[in-house]
C-alpha cells in the first residue's frame, strides 16, 4: 500500500508540471507581446518597457519559465500590475469567502444528493426515482446563474428571507454568515447535487443485484442497515470520485456565483484582474485552483484504500 | 440507428413481417421507445429555425428607443425592454444565434481534434504516454478560468471565444476515444489485420474509428451543452462575446443593475438558455440509451 501511496504521489509531478507550463504559457502563446497587451489600448512605449523589465520579459524564454517556477515554489506568485501588491497576499486576503462557500456547497450537496441517489436507487422504477432523476437531468442543464437570479428574485426579492446580495464572514457571527451564504451555496450546488445523486442511483443500483445484498436480506437486516452498511459502503467508490472530479465544476461556479451574489472572493478577484489585465493575478488563482483540485483528487485516491480495502495495488 | 439496420444486417429474419415499414411509421416506432431524443431534438430543432428566421419573425434587436427603456413585458415588447429601450425578445432570438453556433462549433472541433489524439494514443504507447499526461494536466485547470485567461489576453471575439471552450472540452474526447481503442484495439479481427500486414493508419481508420463513434456522438452533445454554458457565463462575466452583439449571456450582464425592478432582462434569456442545455442534455441521454444499450444500464 506505501508503494501505491508514493507511486500516486509521484503521479501528481506530471500533472502539476503540465499546470505549471499551460499558466506559464498562457502568456507567450497568445499573438503579439504580452507587454503591450497587459499595458492596454492607451499605454506609451514607456510603460510597456517597464512591464516587460518587470515581468522579466527580456530574457530567453527557459530562464523566466525556470525564474518564475522557482519563485513559484517558494511562494511567490508575483506582484499585481494595478495594485503592487504581492499575489499572494492578494490571494490570501479573498479566500475566506471562496473557501467557506466551496465547503458549504459541498457539505450541502453530498447532504441532498447522496440520500437522493440512495432512494431513487432503492424505489426504482417507481414515481419517487423518476421524479429524482427528472430533478437530476433539470439541475444539470439549468445554468448557476439563472439558478442564482431565480432564487435571488423568489427569496430575497419578493419573500425578503435572505439579504439580496453580499457576504457576511464567519467571524461576524454564525447566523449572518449562514444567511449570507445559503443562497449561494444552494444556487451552486445544485449541479453538483444532480451530479453526485446521478452516479449514486447508478452505483447503488449495481450493488443492489449483488449476491450478498440477498443474503444480508436473508439474514434478516433491516432496510436501514442493509442500504448504508452494506450497499452504500460497497457503493462509495464511484461516488466518492465523482465528488472529486466535480471540483473543477464548483471552481468555475463558484467564479460565476461570486458575481452574481457579490461576494469579494477569489472568483470576484479574478473578474476584476481580468477587467484590468492584471495578468499575475489571473496565473495565480488559476494555479491555486489547479492545486487544490490536484490535491483533492490525490486525497480522494488514496481514500479508495480505506474505503474498499479490496483496493490493493 | 439501433432500429432501422439490423433488417439489412440479417437478411430473411424479418421476411414473414412483409415489406419494409414506411419512414413515419419506423419514426413512431422509434419515438415511442426514445422518446426523449424526439423531444430533445425537436425542441432544439425549434430554437434553430427560431433563431436561424430572427430577422423575420423579431425586430431589430440594436435599435434604441429611449421613451421605452425598462418597459415591462406586454403588447408591444413581449419580453420588455432593456435600459436603452432595445426590444428584449428581439435580442433574445437573436441571442440564440451566438449560443447555437458556439455550441456546435466547440462540439465539431474538440471532437475531430479529441477523436485524433485519442485514437493515436489509444494505439501507440509512446505517444500514449505523452499525450495522456498533457491531457491530465489541462484537465486540472478548472475549462471556466482557462478560458477567461485565454480570452483575456485574445480579445473578446466570437472566434477566440470559440477557441477558449475547446481547448479545456480536449481532454475529455481525448479520454473517451483512448479508452474506447484500448479495448477495440485486443479484439480478434484487429490482430487479424495486423497479421495480414494491415498499415496503420488503415488499421485506425477502418477497423477502429467506427466503434468510437457512437459514444463520440454521445459525447459530442454533451460538450454542446457545457459549451452553450461556458459562452453564456463568459459573456456574463464581461470575458466572452463582445457586449455589442446581443448573446444571452450579454442580454443577462446587462440587466444585473437593473435585476431589483426589471427582472426579465435576466429571466427571459436565462430560460431560453436553461431550455436549450436541458434540450441537449436529454438529446444526449436518449441518443446514448439508443445507440448504447449497454452504457444505458450502467448509468
Amino acid at each position: 500500500m506505501y508503494a501505491y501511496i508514493a507511486r500516486r504521489l509521484l503521479a501528481t509531478l506530471p500533472v502539476m508540471a503540465v499546470v505549471g507550463i499551460a499558466v506559464f504559457m498562457l502568456l507567450h502563446l497568445t499573438p503579439g507581446d504580452p507587454a503591450v497587451v497587459i499595458a492596454g489600448d492607451y499605454a506609451r512605449p514607456e510603460d510597456i518597457d517597464k512591464i516587460r523589465e518587470r515581468l522579466g520579459l527580456n530574457e530567453p524564454l527557459h530562464v523566466q519559465f525556470f525564474s518564475w517556477v522557482g519563485a513559484v515554489l517558494s511562494g511567490d506568485l508575483g506582484t499585481s500590475i494595478f495594485s503592487n501588491l504581492p499575489v499572494a497576499k492578494l490571494i490570501g486576503q479573498r479566500l475566506e469567502p471562496t473557501l467557506a462557500l466551496a465547503i458549504a456547497t459541498i457539505i450541502f450537496a453530498i447532504l441532498v444528493a447522496v440520500p437522493m441517489g440512495v432512494i431513487a436507487a432503492w424505489k426504482a422504477g417507481t414515481l419517487t426515482d423518476r421524479v429524482i432523476m427528472v430533478f437530476a437531468v433539470l439541475g444539470f442543464s439549468v445554468p448557476v446563474f439563472v439558478i442564482g437570479y431565480a432564487m435571488m428574485w423568489l427569496f430575497s426579492i419578493t419573500l425578503g428571507w435572505f439579504p439580496v446580495q453580499g457576504y457576511k464572514p464567519i467571524g461576524d457571527g454564525f447566523w449572518p454568515f449562514l444567511r449570507s451564504i445559503t443562497l449561494p451555496t444552494v444556487a451552486l450546488g445544485i449541479i453538483y447535487v444532480a451530479l453526485i445523486a446521478r452516479i449514486t442511483r447508478a452505483s447503488m443500483l449495481e450493488v443492489l443485484t449483488e449476491d450478498y445484498m440477498r443474503t444480508a436480506r436473508a439474514k434478516g437486516l433491516d432496510n436501514n442497515a442493509l442500504l448504508i452498511r452494506h450497499a452504500l459502503r460497497n457503493a462509495s467508490v464511484p461516488i466518492v470520485t465523482i465528488i472529486g472530479i466535480g471540483i473543477a465544476l464548483l471552481i468555475g461556479g463558484v467564479v460565476v456565483t461570486e458575481s452574481v451574489f457579490n461576494i469579494p472572493g477569489l472568483g470576484r478577484l479574478t473578474i476584476d484582474a481580468v477587467l484590468r489585465r492584471d495578468y499575475p493575478i489571473i496565473q495565480g488563482v488559476i494555479l491555486i485552483f489547479s492545486g487544490a483540485y490536484v490535491i483533492v483528487n490525490l486525497a480522494i485516491d488514496l481514500s479508495y484504500t480505506v474505503l474498499d480495502p479490496r483496493i490493493r495495488y | 440507428m439501433a432500429d432501422a439496420p439490423q433488417a439489412a444486417a440479417f437478411p430473411g429474419e424479418f421476411e414473414d413481417e412483409g415489406p419494409r415499414p414506411g419512414a413515419w411509421t419506423r419514426f413512431r416506432a422509434y419515438s415511442r421507445r426514445h422518446p426523449t431524443v424526439v423531444v430533445g431534438g425537436g425542441i432544439l430543432v425549434l430554437m434553430a429555425v427560431a433563431a436561424l428566421a430572427a430577422p423575420w419573425i423579431a425586430p431589430d434587436p440594436l435599435r434604441l428607443n429611449p421613451i421605452n427603456r425598462l418597459k415591462p413585458p406586454g403588447e408591444a415588447f413581449w419580453f420588455g425592454a432593456d435600459f436603452l429601450g432595445r426590444d428584449v425578445y428581439a435580442r433574445t432570438v437573436y441571442g440564440g444565434q451566438i449560443s447555437l453556433m458556439v455550441g456546435l462549433a466547440v462540439a465539431a472541433i474538440s471532437t475531430v481534434i479529441g477523436l485524433s489524439f485519442g485514437l493515436v494514443a489509444g494505439y501507440v504507447r509512446w505517444v500514449d504516454a505523452i499525450v495522456m499526461r498533457i491531457m491530465d494536466g489541462l484537465m486540472a485547470i478548472p475549462g471556466v478560468l482557462l478560458a477567461i485567461a485565454l480570452i483575456s489576453l485574445a480579445g473578446a471575439s466570437i472566434v477566440n471565444v470559440i477557441i477558449a471552450i475547446t481547448i479545456p472540452e480536449i481532454p475529455r474526447v481525448v479520454r473517451l476515444v483512448r479508452a474506447v481503442v484500448l479495448t477495440v484495439r485486443e479484439q480478434p479481427y484487429v490482430e487479424a489485420a495486423v497479421s495480414v500486414g494491415t498499415r496503420l493508419p488503415k488499421i485506425l481508420l477502418k477497423h477502429i474509428l467506427p466503434n468510437t463513434l457512437a459514444p463520440l456522438i454521445v459525447q459530442a452533445t454533451y460538450v454542446c451543452a457545457s459549451a452553450v454554458v461556458i459562452e453564456a457565463i463568459l459573456s456574463f462575466l464581461g470575458a466572452g462575446t463582445p457586449p455589442e452583439i446581443p448573446s444571452w449571456g450579454n442580454i443577462m450582464a446587462e440587466g444585473r443593475t437593473y435585476f431589483q425592478f426589471a427582472p426579465w432582462m435576466i429571466f427571459f434569456p436565462g430560460i431560453f438558455l436553461a431550455v436549450t442545455v436541458l434540450a441537449v442534455n436529454i438529446l444526449g441521454d436518449g441518443l446514448r440509451d439508443s445507440l448504447d444499450p449497454r452504457i444505458a444500464r450502467r448509468m
